[in-house]
């Protein structure tokens, strides 16, 4: 390996000796100096790195989280008329009060603080393994950061059909919060769960989530990253995909200046479906990356990336998605889309479709465009007596369906559309 | 009452006049047709008051009962009752036709102070106009025009037609693309809206839709003006003879 610029090395230990080890059980402790000694060797991320091409990490890599303002509003949450059980988190510290008991038919749920106080515990398996995972080809050091540094975050063991989703809640109350949240989930054979989560969390969240999902399970993923202006985030995903098993995320941005969201998925077992998308929705001081990396490693898998960006007053969106199809990983469907619509000429968009392909008997394809409203359509609805801003409004939700018609459930699906919809609105009165 | 007065237009984008004084006038109640060779400004003329980009106006005017359609917006153009049955349907993708169909009746009802439509209400109208133009449940909730045949685009066009219930119609080539049968079930649909406060202005390259459509008066267009008006035998001296003596004659 090369030796680390010396620049990044001042960097990274700059950003670590503001920081210290959580105290946990020998197990937990274990994964979290083995994730410190992945960030070590790393190194923080940099503008220079060219995985950050098109996001700058400064904010999310300085030892000091930068203030936000926190948003108010008398809206009603989304997910508000969902039944769920809810599990609150206030700027990255889960809270007991505002939340549901936790507990569930078919599944058990615990709080990473607790865990990490055991001396034994099943998540010793899965706390860091998927991150570490996903650290080869690409490095990733803010998910080892968090792997080591997380004080909270759910454990989730599902055995059964979960009937009502497991919500999490993210509230943002101080305006210097600096929030680092680890959850694992994992499916045993068979399993199913919905897992929603929305709200902005903190002024800077760094979030990590593991799903290991075993043989014929199936795991569903709603998020809605939460209206506040100012707020910074990097989140991972770190999926593993076990034979016939189903994988399906789908996340809303609206707002927030930062936002990079990866997904780093890994198809194992055969006849494996993962479905990722996203919407988002960006106005000014914004900028939305979406980074993805699918591998597939087993036969006769299906693959999706479905991303669209509205951006409008300068704002800025990026997609850097991969598929890698290993050699083994014959009759596999591979799909990536990423659009962006530009709804005026100071927005921009950055896109990075990549394939990289090993076996012989595949389908793949990808695309990527960038564009203004269509005249033609518009100009057909106006002749029908539909308002400019109203036409407008109903070509950017026609524009964004296909990545929102990638939520299974039509109530949930519904949720998100009302969400879009409430953004257009008050962009319009704006 | 549709008025046009020596309207003149040419292409924003190239100088290039393509009506050259129009002068109409379509009575509510009546239908006018217009015939005339290719780029004689036929389709120019139906884009230009429906209020599409592209096209300046040098000089004239054009109203409806009175209110000047040339300084509205297309929605605005809309809601004063002016409705245009497009050559050419555009597809929307993304955007269900009962959706659209339902913001635009609505839209122009608050244009004109009235209530907005209720669902059910609606659904009700709409089931029952499909109904008679042949369009099915599934069309309907299909995404506008996407995947339609050009008999099914040009069906829609009148669906939308039957529910903006408009004072006047422009029909551009609505008879291009359609056999005979999807030809009758349009020209059906349209006489079906025939109505004494409703004017109609269709514009074509054949006499055929003619014969399903009876118009009150053929105008025949050439070079952006209005050569040559007269009743429906008109539209049979082109059908027989072509335009090529009209033009001569004219000349």
């Amino acid at each position: 390996m090369t030796a680390l610029s010396e620049q990044k090395m001042d960097a990274t230990e700059a950003r670590l000796a503001a920081m210290t080890l959580p105290t946990s059980a020998p197990w937990l402790a274990e994964a979290r100096e083995a994730a410190l000694a992945r960030v070590q060797a790393a190194g923080l991320p940099s503008r220079r790195d060219e995985y950050w091409k098109y996001t700058r990490p400064d904010t999310l890599v300085q030892a000091e989280a930068l203030p936000a303002a926190v948003f108010e509003t008398d809206e009603e949450p989304v997910f508000a008329n969902v039944d769920r059980l809810k599990v609150v988190f206030v700027d990255g510290v889960f809270d007991a009060d505002l939340s549901d008991p936790l507990e569930g038919e078919g599944f058990t749920i615990e709080r990473l603080a607790d865990v990490a106080a055991m001396d034994i515990h099943w998540a010793k398996d899965l706390y860091g393994t998927l991150e570490t995972n996903g650290q080869d080809p690409v490095k990733r050091p803010l998910a080892a950061l968090n792997t080591a540094y997380a004080t909270d975050g759910v454990v989730i063991r599902v055995t059964g059909k979960v009937s009502r989703p497991v919500s999490l809640i993210y509230i943002h109350k101080s305006e210097s919060s600096d929030a680092i949240l680890h959850h694992v989930i994992k499916l045993e054979e068979g399993a199913d769960l919905t897992l929603l989560e929305n709200g902005p969390a903190a002024a800077r969240l760094n979030k990590v989530l593991e799903v290991d999902i075993a043989d014929n399970a199936g795991f569903h993923h709603v998020r809605a990253q939460g209206r506040d202006h100012e707020r910074r985030a990097v989140t991972h995903i770190f999926a593993r995909l076990g034979t016939e098993s189903t994988f399906k995320s789908f996340t809303l941005t609206v707002n927030g200046q930062l936002t990079r969201n990866e997904a780093v998925i890994e198809l194992t077992g055969d006849d494996a479906v993962a479905h990722v998308a996203g919407a988002c929705l960006g106005d000014g001081d914004f900028l939305h990356d979406d980074t993805v990396f699918i591998t597939h490693d087993a036969e006769n898998c299906e693959s999706r990336q479905v991303y669209k960006k509205v951006l409008r007053n300068g704002a800025t969106g990026v997609f850097q998605g991969k598929i890698l199809v290993k050699n083994r990983a014959q009759k596999t469907d591979g799909y990536q889309i990423s659009q962006s619509l530009l709804l005026d000429d100071d927005s921009q968009f950055y896109a990075k479709p990549e394939l990289e392909i090993y076996a012989d008997d595949v389908a793949c394809s990808h695309g990527s465009t960038s564009g203004a409203i269509d005249d033609e359509a518009l100009f057909y609805l106006r002749s029908r007596g539909v308002p400019a801003p109203i036409a407008t409004d109903l070509l950017t939700l026609a524009f964004l369906a296909e990545a929102v018609e990638e939520i299974e459930d039509e109530a949930l699906a519904e949720e998100i559309v009302c969400r879009l919809e409430g953004w257009l609105t008050r962009r319009r009165k704006d | 009452m549709l008025e046009i007065k020596g309207l003149k237009v040419k292409l924003e984008e190239e100088d290039k006049q393509i009506l050259k004084g129009v002068d109409l006038t379509v009575e509510s109640g009546k239908v006018h047709a217009i015939m005339g060779p290719n780029g004689s400004g036929k389709s120019t003329l139906s884009y230009v008051l429906s209020g599409r980009d592209g096209y300046e106006v040098t000089g004239g005017e054009a109203t409806l009962d009175g209110e000047d359609l040339l300084e509205l917006e297309p929605e605005e153009r809309a809601a004063a009752g002016l409705f245009l049955a497009f050559q050419y349907p555009v597809e929307i993708p993304g955007v269900g036709n009962m959706t659209f169909l339902r913001t635009a009746v609505n839209a122009q009802r608050k244009a004109r102070g009235e209530d907005e439509i209720s669902a059910s209400d609606f659904l009700k109208l709409i089931r029952e106009k499909a109904k008679t133009l042949k369009i099915d449940a599934d069309m309907l909730k299909r995404p506008v025009n996407v995947g339609f045949s050009g008999g099914e685009k040009k069906r829609n066009e009148i669906l939308q037609m039957a529910m903006l219930e408009p004072k006047m119609c422009i029909l551009d080539e609505t008879d291009s693309g359609l056999d005979v049968d999807a030809m009758k079930l349009v020209a059906d649909g349209v006489n079906a809206l025939r109505d004494e406060g409703r004017g109609f202005l269709v514009i074509t390259h054949y006499q055929r839709l003619l014969d399903h459509i009876k118009p009150d008066v053929v105008h025949i267009m050439a070079d952006g003006r209005i050569i040559k008006t007269g009743g429906p035998e008109l539209a049979l001296e082109v059908e027989n003879n072509g335009y090529a003596d009209i033009l001569a004659e004219m000349a």
